[in-house]
């Protein structure tokens, strides 16, 4: 392999991977907007998506094609319970409070799909069949498509969404003056419920996509949940786009990381990056540096 | 806020309490968990300086916690130093670290500097399980000695309950002192408003260097305690997972109070020994707990035990009161 086709290998390993990352980046960017809230249980919705179709599919005997969908919309369900449950009842107090409610409902849902679905790993098969493609002397897995397709296809429809539908500008208006907003007619509950359910479904929709090039278990949400909440701070916190690119480019130099430095350092070379890039740019690449009010 | 003006008081009760738990304690298994409680009181006072009174969140305080307990046990370890000169070299350099993170560091705000703060947890995490030839990797350090000091040697745990809980008490009345001094005032006005602190004189990057540095030195205490105690570090102990427990037992505790800390460090060492008998069922009971906690006491732990506490005795005040007048004392 030449060098040339190496660093593109790396680079579309790192896209593939970083495409969930910014899918659980989106998923923090959506509920912070809404909230101010930093979910730690996030990425719980990613693993959740992953370990449940594999469920459905090894002991529910549901199709693939209908074992995915059935995961998303599983997860979706919970983001809203979650909401219900524990974020509704306690509007006013200090977010804070609220961060260290969705850590013990990560610890909940980690618990709970040890539980249910024990301790061993698991692996989904792939969405389609066929052997790798070449292209440019670097190998492409058929997942790997169907992932950067699904995410593509999913901020799309978060674009359409926010920009051309009622509820979409609503969800905006809320992250922008939640009391203006909310004189302004506009249902701010239900707002941060759709909100949590929105994260919930590209979280789980992250994590089925992935289920298939890296293996799953009850416990990988921690990790994915870090490298998630490191994307969207790279990309600028509240920036829907930049979560996306922010996970991708995140995906990139973890994977150039490997290659180039070394498999043990990855994480540290895109968290050292990471920190470069934070202590020039302080509010990430996309971030508008906004007034403080005093 | 409830012991203030007997804050004194209140330290001695503490102080004559910490002496006599050991006595009335029915085996070592509790000596044990008091133990490592005392390293989380140690570790959360600290923090709770940073998060509670400064207002600045840092989610990356294990790695100062590791980096003292790997220093001092490397050094006396592989090294043989002597016990004090590792843990002196330890406490100096993850101070020396903790400045040079600092600097950089708290020009972040708010969610960016917690990324910050975690950004480089989980680098000095990965250091330790990459460094193989220094740290002996994910398997860990071994044959780390025993605290020394002066020839003697703290072997048994009631020996080290006294060390560790002394230092609790040095570390606890510090605190009490600087919250209260001119410094303790700036950094409440800095957690207020920041730019307003400015504009009022205070010279606010100064002072929050400070307090993320002396909190860095409080869990580099912490760790060499630890590393000299267990003999033995593993970078598991210093991973995200231990820096986000320490953020949960400062705001479960209380922010801003000295006392809520030592509550949530206590409360949340207990909890999973306590959860232990219900095997895997523990981490939901234990999930369960933080979220009711939360839900139910705004103020944590210090908070709800001072309401507690008047509520109590407003009801045998009334109940005296009721006795004595033959009616109902309502109020």
């Amino acid at each position: 392999m030449t060098a040339a086709s190496a660093l593109l290998q790396y680079v579309i390993s790192g896209v593939t991977v970083g495409a969930t990352y910014g899918l659980t980046a989106l998923g923090f960017t959506v509920i912070y907007n809404t909230t101010e809230i930093i979910n730690f249980a996030q990425g719980e919705f990613v693993m959740l998506g992953g370990m449940l179709a594999v469920f459905a599919l090894r002991w529910g005997g549901v199709p693939l094609p209908l074992a995915v969908p059935l995961a998303v919309l599983i997860v979706t369900a919970v983001g809203v319970l979650v909401d219900r449950v524990t974020i509704r009842p306690m509007r006013g107090r200090s977010t804070l409070t609220l961060i260290i409610i969705t850590i013990g409902m990560s610890i909940l849902l980690r618990g709970g799909a040890m539980l249910l679905f024990g301790k061993d790993t698991f692996s989904l098969p792939a969405f389609s069949p066929g052997g790798p493609i070449e292209i440019g002397g670097a190998t492409v897995l058929p997942q790997t498509l169907w992932v950067v397709g699904i995410t593509l296809l999913t901020v799309a429809g978060m674009k359409v969404f926010f920009e051309r539908t009622l509820s979409g500008k609503a969800m905006l208006a809320c992250a922008c003056d939640r009391k203006a907003a909310s004189l302004m007619g506009i249902h701010v509950d239900s707002m941060v419920t759709l909100s949590f359910a929105f994260s919930a479904l590209v979280g789980a929709l992250g994590g089925v996509i992935l289920a298939p090039i890296t293996l799953t278990a009850y416990d990988v949400g921690i990790l994915l949940g870090v490298k998630g909440f490191a994307a969207c701070i790279l990309g600028g916190l509240g920036n829907p786009f930049g979560a996306v690119v922010g996970g991708v480019i995140l995906g990139v130099l973890e994977s150039l990381g490997a290659g180039l430095v070394s498999s043990g350092y990855k994480d540290a070379v895109a968290f050292v990056i990471l920190l470069g890039l934070l202590f020039v740019r302080p509010s990430g690449l996309f971030g508008a540096s906004r007034a403080e009010r005093v | 806020m409830g012991f203030r003006g007997g804050h004194n008081a209140g330290v001695l009760a503490f102080a004559v309490a910490a002496a006599l738990v050991p006595f009335a304690l029915p085996n070592d298994y509790y000596l044990t968990v008091l133990i490592v409680g005392g390293f989380h009181t140690i570790l959360v006072i600290g923090l709770n300086l940073l998060m509670g009174y400064a207002g600045q969140v840092s989610l990356g305080h294990a790695a100062f916690y590791g980096l003292a307990a790997y220093t001092t046990g490397i050094l006396t370890g592989t090294h043989q130093w002597p016990v004090p000169a590792g843990i002196a070299v330890a406490l100096a350099l993850s101070t020396a670290v903790a400045w040079l993170i600092a600097v950089p560091t708290l020009k972040l705000r708010g969610n960016y500097l917690a990324m910050g703060t975690l950004g480089f947890g989980i680098i000095v995490y990965i250091v330790f399980n990459e460094a193989t030839s220094l740290t002996g990797g994910p398997s860990g350090f071994t044959g780390i000695p025993k605290l020394s000091f002066a020839g003697k040697v703290f072997s048994s745990d009631r020996e080290y309950y006294y060390v560790v809980w002394g230092a609790v008490l040095l570390l606890l009345v510090l605190s009490q002192n600087l919250v209260r001094s001119r410094m303790g005032r700036a950094l409440r006005a800095i957690h207020t408003s920041e730019t307003a602190a400015a504009v009022l004189g205070v010279d606010t990057n100064r002072y929050k260097i400070f307090v993320f540095v002396l909190s860095a030195f409080y869990a580099a205490v912490a760790g060499v305690l630890y590393a000299h105690y267990v003999t033995f570090v593993s970078p598991g102990s210093f991973g995200f997972h231990t820096s986000v427990q320490l953020v949960t037992m400062v705001v479960l505790g209380g922010m801003a109070s000295i006392w809520g800390a030592v509550l949530g460090a206590l409360f949340l060492t207990f909890l999973p020994e306590a959860l232990r008998a219900i095997e895997n069922f523990d981490i939901l009971v234990y999930g369960a707990i933080l979220i009711l906690c939360m839900m139910f006491l705004p103020g944590g732990l210090a908070d709800g035990a001072r309401k507690g506490w008047d509520a109590a005795a407003g009801l045998v005040r009334r109940g005296t009161h009721g006795a004595g007048a033959g009616k109902g004392g309502g109020r």
